[in-house]
C-alpha cells in the first residue's frame, strides 16, 4: 500500500521547493486546470520541465501531483513559480463562490447528461 | 504545440472548469472501486500533507514542535463536455482526515457517503460534518450481501428523510451512475429550495 513517496525522507521535498514549506498560491484549487504557455528552457528545474511537458493539454493540479508523485502542497509551490514566470496559465474552477459551492443549474444539467452518456 | 499530444486520456484543449464530487467512507468500503467504475482514467493516487498550523492537538498541548500528517487519497475523472470536467475523489471519512476538505475539496458540488452495513459507525462523523458544513450529500449502501434494509440503515444512521439513501454495487458502472445521478438531482433540488427561500 505504501508507495515510493512514503519511503523518502523529507529531504527530497525540501530540495525540490528550495526549502519552502509554504508560498504556494492558495488560489490554486485542487481542480484548477493548468496549461503550458511556453516550452521548457535549459537550466530549468526538472520538476518544472515535467510540468510544462504534462500541461500541453489542460491538467488539474491534483493530477499533476499524482503524476509527479509529490504532495499537492509541494506541487502548488512549483506551479506558483511557473505562474509567476508566465510559463503556465491557470483556469480556475467554475464555482463562483467556493464557500457556498454553488454550481449553476445549467452546469448541473450538463453533468447529468454526461453521467447518462457514460 | 497544443495539438501534438498523443495521450488519449488528455483533456480537450478547451477544458476550463473543474468540478468535484467527493466519495467519503471508511477503509475498505469500496471508494476506489466506485471511482474506478465510472472514471475515464485509471484512478490516480496522491497525497496531501498537513503541517503544524492545522494540528489542533499540538496547540492544545502548547508544544511548539512540528508535526506533519500525510493522507493519501484517490481520484478519477469524467469529461463532461468541451469545457467542464468532473473529478471524483475518494477520501477517508474519519475526523483526523477531515482537513482534506479545507485543503482540497472546498467547492465540491456534493458528496456520496459510501456505507457498509456492518460498520455504519464509520460514517457517523462524515454525515455530521457534511450536514454542518451544508454540503449536499447522498448515502449509498455498498451492498456486500447484507440482510439489512434501507429503512434499518436510515434508522441506524439517524438520517434525515430529506437525504437520499440508495443501494449500490460499487463494482457496477450502471449502479454507480445511478448513485451519481441521484446526487446531482439532489443537489439541483437543494439549490432550487435555497433560491425559493
Amino acid at each position: 500500500m505504501r508507495r515510493a513517496i512514503d519511503r523518502e525522507g523529507p529531504d527530497r521535498l525540501y530540495v525540490i521547493t528550495s526549502g519552502r514549506s509554504r508560498g504556494g498560491d492558495e488560489a490554486l484549487d485542487s481542480v484548477t486546470l493548468i496549461v503550458t504557455e511556453s516550452e521548457p528552457v535549459s537550466g530549468m528545474q526538472s520538476e518544472h520541465v515535467r510540468i510544462l511537458q504534462m500541461c500541453r493539454r489542460p491538467m488539474a493540479v491534483v493530477e499533476i501531483a499524482a503524476r509527479l508523485e509529490l504532495p499537492v502542497t509541494v506541487v502548488r509551490i512549483l506551479l506558483t513559480d511557473l505562474l509567476d514566470a508566465g510559463h503556465i496559465t491557470a483556469r480556475h474552477p467554475a464555482v463562483a463562490d467556493l464557500a457556498t459551492a454553488s454550481v449553476s443549474p445549467a452546469v448541473l444539467e450538463k453533468v447529468l447528461v454526461a453521467l447518462h452518456n457514460l | 504545440m497544443h495539438s501534438t499530444t498523443s495521450d488519449p486520456t488528455a483533456l480537450p484543449a478547451t477544458a476550463a472548469h473543474g468540478l468535484k464530487i467527493v466519495v467519503v467512507g471508511g477503509f475498505g468500503v469500496g471508494k476506489t472501486t466506485l471511482v474506478r467504475s465510472v472514471s475515464e482514467i485509471r484512478p490516480l493516487s496522491t497525497e496531501e500533507t498537513m503541517t503544524q498550523a492545522g494540528a489542533g492537538v499540538d496547540s492544545l498541548r502548547g508544544v511548539p514542535h512540528k508535526n506533519t500528517t500525510t493522507v493519501a487519497f484517490d481520484f478519477g475523472r469524467i469529461t463532461v463536455d468541451e469545457t467542464f470536467v468532473l473529478y471524483l475523489f475518494g477520501a477517508p471519512g474519519q475526523e483526523r482526515f477531515w482537513f482534506l476538505w479545507d485543503r482540497l475539496f472546498t467547492g465540491a458540488l456534493g458528496a456520496v457517503v459510501l456505507v457498509d452495513a456492518r460498520r455504519l459507525e464509520d460514517s457517523w462523523y462524515s454525515i455530521d460534518r457534511l450536514e454542518a458544513q451544508g454540503t449536499p450529500f447522498v448515502v449509498a449502501h455498498n451492498n456486500f450481501g447484507s440482510p439489512h434494509t434501507l429503512d434499518q440503515i436510515r434508522a441506524a444512521l439517524d438520517l434525515d428523510d430529506a437525504v437520499p439513501l440508495v443501494e449500490c454495487d460499487a463494482r457496477d458502472r450502471e449502479s454507480v451512475k445511478q448513485v451519481l445521478v441521484t446526487l446531482v438531482r439532489h443537489v439541483m433540488a437543494t439549490t432550487t429550495r435555497e433560491v425559493l427561500r
